[in-house]
């Protein structure tokens, strides 16, 4: 089990490789859907000094807002991440994001982004989200709550132990691409005999 | 006449709800616990599954829910002649407004249009409730929270269909199934549970694909001939090595059930309904008294 502290340097991400499990612990920010699509739009500044040696968390979570208005995370498990595909590999370059947490995997673009900008895709365990909210130890800030809706606002958020698995490197490995030969193998012959 | 206190009722439907979003059903639970248990000591699979098995326990526990994705509702709604479904669906409605509050369901109905989410998870569509008439004298409220991630790798296919070599009888149904699979891989958060719905048109053939999910995952399908298939299904499925989250595995399906309905001559559909491992429904029997019970 690797440690992971954010911020972090490009040089310890390169040298994750996939099938490392890793716990992650610091302020990382969610962004999903319509917050991607948003930063593409927009490219804004604000964002800088989140993202820099940063983690992105594909999720949308339930959340509770106390008496004082602060807020916690009730259920909070990765969404899926391909849907991101189009604009993941810009949005990482752009802010020097170190890695995307969610579920699923994601596409070339993105693999290929990853061995550029120097990054990693860290896959959480989908369905996880009542366990995953515990790791949620204090939201910072909330931003864009009102244009976005709760599910798609931008959470910062600073987590404990959080726990994945690197299954897309910054060497342009890719456990989802192994996965998927072995089970297009074996369709194939359940199909065609 | 069936008669209710709104306010009571309202009340137990909030109960339907919340045990749906966070205290997954005993039948799922005992198929991952078997699924854990066919996967090798250390391996990823096995740990991803123990994984889940805590996480189900803490959900029950602290009454929060299993997945933040509290789903599409759906509710299939049974009644007895002379019960008032806009009423129901007013009580419905009034009950999901108050889980979201309660943090049982996230705000999930999103304006196709405009971007914007209702913030109460009421909107055109949702939550969706399906109404049938029958002879009991009691109301049934069937509900599944189904997450957008398996409802995003839920397909249908049109027979016959060139590419995969599949025709107009099961063996060509068989071959749709194991391509949507396939393709799936994790994205559904496997392993998955498949409702089937064979014949209709392309809206009965999807809803009775998701009617199917709410059969027990250790019932026997009535159809000797579909319960071969469900059967032989399971079995080369799991084959395919997808396993939970698509980590690799010798688990990729829990279950697959299947219902056919009558087709046109000219139509032969194949719905694929993929129920994410985190298989959400709960039932609640309303009788005549007001007493009710949840399965």
């Amino acid at each position: 089990m690797i440690k992971l502290q954010l911020p972090i340097s490009e040089a310890t991400i390169r040298e994750l490789k996939i099938g490392d499990e890793v716990v992650i612990s610091g302020l990382m920010v969610t962004a999903r859907d319509a917050a991607h699509k948003y930063i593409h739009e927009n490219w804004p500044d604000w964002l800088n000094p989140i993202m820099e040696n940063s983690m992105i968390y594909h999720c949308g979570p339930v959340v509770k807002q106390r008496d004082d208005g602060s807020w916690s995370f009730v259920a909070a498990g990765p969404t899926t991440s391909i849907r991101e595909e189009p604009y993941e590999a810009s949005v990482m370059e752009h802010y020097k994001v170190r890695a995307v947490i969610g579920k699923g995997g994601m596409g070339a673009q993105t693999l290929a982004g990853l061995e550029k900008s120097g990054g990693v895709y860290l896959h959480a365990i989908g369905g996880l989200a009542a366990s995953l909210a515990k790791t949620v130890v204090r939201v910072k800030d909330v931003y864009m709550l009102e244009e976005l809706g709760i599910p798609e606002a931008f959470w910062h958020i600073e987590v404990k132990d959080f726990p994945a698995v690197v299954t897309m490197d910054s060497h342009g490995g890719s456990l989802h691409t192994t996965i998927k030969a072995k089970s297009d193998a074996v369709a194939k012959k359940l199909i065609f005999g | 006449m069936f008669r209710y206190d709104e306010k009571v009722l309202k009340d137990q439907l909030l109960e339907l709800i919340r045990l749906a979003a966070t205290d997954l059903p005993v039948d799922v639970v005992d198929a991952i616990k078997a699924a854990r248990q066919n996967e090798p000591e250390g391996s990823a699979a096995r740990n991803v599954f123990g994984m889940l098995l805590k996480n189900i326990d803490l959900a029950r526990d602290e009454s929060t829910p299993i997945c933040q994705d509290t789903g599409t509702n759906i509710y299939l709604v049974y009644i007895p002649e002379g019960v008032s479904m806009r009423k129901l669906t007013a009580l419905i409605k009034e009950a999901t407004v108050e889980a979201v509050d309660k943090s049982y369901l996230r705000p999930n109905a999103v304006d196709s249009l405009t971007g914007k989410n209702s913030g109460n998870n009421i909107g055109e569509g949702q939550p969706f409730i399906h109404f049938e008439e029958w002879d009991e004298d009691h109301i049934e409220f069937k509900l599944m929270l189904k997450g957008g991630g398996c409802e995003n790798v839920s397909t249908q296919y049109k027979l016959p269909d060139v590419g995969l070599g599949a025709g107009r009888d099961l063996d060509g149904v068989y071959k749709v199934i194991v391509d949507a699979v396939n393709a799936a891989q994790g994205l559904g958060c496997a392993p998955g549970i498949l409702g089937i719905g064979i014949g209709g048109d392309r809206t009965s053939s999807h809803l009775a694909a998701k009617t199917q999910l709410f059969r027990k995952i250790t019932d026997t399908n009535g159809n000797p001939e579909l319960a071969e298939l469900e059967a032989r299904l399971k079995g080369d499925l799991n084959e395919l090595g997808v396993g939970p989250m698509g980590f690799g595995g010798n688990t990729t399906v829990l279950a697959v059930k299947m219902g056919a309905l009558h087709r046109l001559p000219a139509s032969f559909f194949v719905s694929i309904s993929y129920m994410c491992w985190a298989y959400r429904r709960h039932s609640m029997t309303l009788k005549a008294g007001g007493e009710v019970s949840y399965d």
